[in-house]
């Protein structure tokens, strides 16, 4: 059986790296003793893949990972097993049976990304900034540089941002392109937003929040995003 | 959810910042107005040392069994963060409930290597704790240091409150309620003190005066008040059935912890008596463990951590009585469950060989032989009972099993040495090479066969046989490394060994902490407020700081490190009676000096002294 796992990162568990949330999951697993596939050799591993990885700093609602079980378990069983096993800062939302196989994988089906960018206090832009947004997207590039391998190199995100808008006059919610070839942070646009309004902003200004992780059932011309959990079944 | 001590601001500019937050899987928390005493207790080393750390985890564990106690655990902030605390005054914080250490009743400070001595300042400084005893009021907790170094605990005297000498399971309850009783009835500081010094294993170091002779050696240390012991009595668990307090929940790190696994101690102490080895001798006598109980501990311990490798811990897991039927239990227990088993410190005979090769990759793992010198007669002096022939015969077994790689371990400058002991290392390495290429026909080879010979100098510890012995120069530490270096290179088949050394300017540091009286304590002092940090990293250890702290206190080192100590001279850890009787070590000085080998506990009682706690193998099969 194969189940997608989604849950939350909040709260002193932002510090905790991908790599380390990844080893938190693979001893809470054992803990709650959920059957979980092993690979062969002689040194076995769990059979799981994390979705979308999340940056240090950053919380979130909405983050997932695939296991392989061995026996089939009815889904809220597993979100409950799971759930009392977990620390302060990290809560099991749902867990789906969903289809097997390389194409269905958490990872490779990653496509966009919600966020809720909030502003330190004392750290936000000069006033006037949350009427600026709009106009901010309608320029026909936007550019920004990225560091790669072979050194630095421009790129333009405007293609990536799906969607940016004010929420409850000082945050800002963006949409934004998570696939491999056009992962999209959102410091990174929150950044080309401050330095187009001729500001710059401090370190640290920025509290980041992830929403929600997204499949496209669509295509490049006509995308249709829908969460990852939406693509698995809960069994009884 | 919990507040945390630093800011996201601070956490964000810091490398591993999950080193500070708290809050890991079987963490305890407890309400802070329902305890009566706070307890930090702090490995002053970084988090991922100081978390693999067995001894402060069964004391963290056995403190918050008690209702009216809160124990949380503190560790050495980093550089990066030390920096940044410095600069903006923060006070040191316990991990579980982020507060000022400085509000707590105790700090209680594991000295696991005297190389952490200037990190043990780190902690009281960042905590904004006065570094001396002496300057502390009634409003600082009171400050306790415990573990291996404690057995001469001198260089560190004014620094310390009190210290613990022995295994903490025994009389820190008697010691809380002593605080708990002084606080209810108004006492002061000092009225603690007093109590505390009454208790076995306690020393208040304030209560004890050192008198010097001319030449630097001690004329006199004793108590300068009345109701203070002359000798202060090491604590141990007589019966480690009713005595011990196993861990059932340990503490799970976010990041990756030096041993990121469950660590069963499955006894204490050791038979062997090797005459360098401290541990062997302070934790007289070896006392096991019941077999039943560790399968459960272990049983417990891996469903409550969810870690994915148990490892057996003791100092010479082979003598451990019931091992077999152990091993044998975790193999048929959990290595289906995708569980590693990890076996330190084993012999290699047939029964280690068949367990390797049930739970690892024998193409990966390699086989580890400590014979620690080099000859037959250097090992005789040293009373390693291990052969040439063991070792020869252990290899070829292992070698007809699939192993090809092997690691050998040996020190450096131990009293007697002589050159052909040195050349010894490489002989023996190049005795092991051959008895590959003999014993492996060609075909069935895979490969050169990889002997990795490492080397660390030799450090006199006190309550050791040799805790009289002279160490050697810097020049001379790095001119028998060279020796070793070409005789290995001398070898047929020198293209198969590698050699590793230490650095020797960490050695001699180390020896002269180890057997330093209270003088030593300026050194130490002086070096911290100088920037030196984290000596047990190379990457910090900075020598030219503790050399000009020298310079600057006028402290010879040479007189601590290079000088053959006089039986009869006063040393500055007399005062603890660590088990073993100065009669016992002063035969095995001259025994070694002899080349005269001492049968290991089960053979024969070698009379150390140890037999007055009344347990453990010298009652074995005696009931």
């Amino acid at each position: 059986m194969k189940v997608r796992i989604k849950f939350t990162k909040e709260g002193p568990m932002k510090f905790v790296g991908h790599l380390d949330t990844m080893r938190y999951f693979q001893k809470a697993i054992r803990r709650a003793e959920l059957p979980i596939a092993f690979s062969g050799g002689y040194s076995p591993h769990m059979i799981m893949s994390f979705a979308a990885p999340l940056g240090v700093g950053v919380t979130s609602t909405g983050e997932y990972f695939d296991m392989e079980l061995t026996v089939t378990i009815p889904t809220d069983e597993i979100c409950q097993r799971l759930n009392s096993q977990m620390v302060d800062g990290i809560r099991v939302l749902s867990a789906r049976q969903v289809e097997d196989g390389k194409a269905s994988k958490a990872m490779s089906l990653v496509a966009a990304a919600d966020y809720l960018v909030e502003f330190r206090p004392g750290k936000a832009p000069a006033d006037g900034w949350q009427t600026r947004i709009t106009e901010f997207l309608k320029q026909p590039e936007i550019l920004v540089t990225k560091e790669t391998k072979k050194g630095e190199k421009q790129v333009d995100i405007r293609p990536f941002i799906y969607k940016m808008n004010l929420q409850n006059n000082n945050r800002i919610f963006l949409s934004l392109a998570s696939a491999s070839a056009n992962y999209t942070k959102p410091d990174a646009v929150i950044d080309a937003f401050t330095a187009w309004l001729g500001q710059e902003l401090p370190e640290f200004a920025c509290m980041i929040h992830r929403l929600e992780v997204y499949a496209d059932l669509g295509n490049e011309k006509k995308h249709k995003f829908v969460s990852l959990e939406s693509l698995g079944v809960e069994v009884q | 959810m919990r507040k945390l001590a630093l800011s996201d601001e601070i956490l964000l500019s810091v490398d591993k910042a999950a080193r500070y937050i708290g809050g890991e899987v079987n963490s305890i928390m407890k309400d802070k107005d329902k305890v009566t005493t706070r307890v930090a207790f702090s490995f002053p080393d970084v988090y991922e040392i100081g978390m693999s750390n067995l001894g402060m985890m069964l004391l963290y564990n056995m403190f918050n069994k008690r209702p009216d106690v809160w124990c949380e655990r503190v560790y050495s902030p980093w550089l990066d963060l030390d920096k940044i605390m410095r600069e903006q005054k923060i006070p040191l914080f316990a991990l579980e409930s982020q507060d000022p250490v400085k509000e707590f009743d105790f700090l209680c400070i594991t000295l696991g290597y005297e190389m952490c001595y200037t990190n043990v300042l780190q902690t009281l400084d960042l905590s904004q704790i006065p570094l001396m005893a002496k300057e502390r009021d009634e409003s600082c907790p009171i400050v306790i240091g415990g573990g291996a170094c404690a057995y001469n605990p001198e260089p560190l005297a004014p620094f310390f409150d009190l210290f613990y000498i022995g295994e903490g399971e025994t009389v820190y309850d008697a010691l809380f309620d002593a605080y708990k009783a002084n606080k209810a009835a108004g006492g002061s500081r000092e009225d603690f003190l007093m109590k505390a010094a009454q208790i076995p294993g306690i020393y208040v170091p304030a209560f004890y005066d050192v008198a010097y002779k001319e030449d630097g050696t001690i004329a006199s240390f004793a108590p300068n008040r009345p109701g203070v012991p002359q000798k202060v009595q090491k604590q141990l668990i007589v019966d480690m059935d009713k005595g011990y307090c196993p861990i059932e929940k340990p503490v799970v790190p976010f990041i990756k912890a030096t041993q990121d696994r469950v660590t069963l101690e499955i006894q204490r102490g050791c038979i062997r008596g090797c005459r360098f080895c401290q541990a062997g001798m302070i934790y007289r006598p070896l006392r096991e463990r019941d077999v039943e109980e560790l399968k459960e501990s272990a049983r417990a311990m891996l469903k409550n951590s969810g870690h994915e490798e148990i490892s057996l811990s003791s100092l010479s897991s082979s003598d451990y009585t019931h091992l077999e039927e152990l091993v044998n239990f975790l193999i048929d227990e959990f290595k289906s469950a995708g569980v590693n088993i990890s076996l330190p410190s084993l012999r290699i005979d047939a029964f280690a060989l068949d367990v390797m090769s049930k739970v690892q990759d024998i193409k990966k793992s390699s086989l580890t032989f400590a014979p620690e010198a080099g000859s037959q007669r250097l090992r005789d002096v040293i009373n390693k009972g291990l052969t040439e022939e063991v070792i020869l015969h252990g290899a070829k077994e292992a070698f007809i099993g699939g192993w090809n790689r092997v690691k050998l371990y040996f020190m450096l400058g131990l009293p007697t040495e002589t050159e052909e002991d040195m050349k010894g290392i490489a002989h023996l390495a190049e005795r092991i090479a051959e008895e590959y290429y003999d014993t492996v026909p060609k075909k069935k080879r895979h490969g050169k066969v990889q002997i990795v010979v490492s080397t660390s100098f030799f450090v006199p510890k006190p309550f050791t046989p040799f805790q009289w012995a002279p160490m050697y120069t810097e020049q001379d530490f790095i001119d028998k490394a060279k020796v070793v270096k070409e005789e290995i290179r001398a070898q047929l088949n020198q293209k198969s060994i590698k050699y590793n050394w230490h650095e020797p300017d960490v050695t001699t540091l180390e020896g002269f902490l180890a057997r330093g009286d209270r003088r030593a304590s300026e050194v130490i002092l002086k070096a911290y407020e100088k920037g030196a940090l984290y000596d047990a990293w190379s990457e910090s250890f900075r020598y030219d700081i503790w050399k000009e702290a020298f310079a600057e206190t006028g402290i010879d080192i040479e007189f601590y490190t290079l000088r053959e100590r006089s039986t009869d001279e006063i040393l500055p850890w007399d005062f603890i009676d660590a088990g073993v009787t100065k009669e016992f070590l002063i035969r095995e000085w001259k025994q070694a000096k002899g080349e005269v080998v001492t049968p290991n506990c089960r053979q024969k009682c070698a009379g150390c002294g140890a037999r007055r706690y009344e347990g453990g193998v010298c009652y074995e099969g005696k009931n």
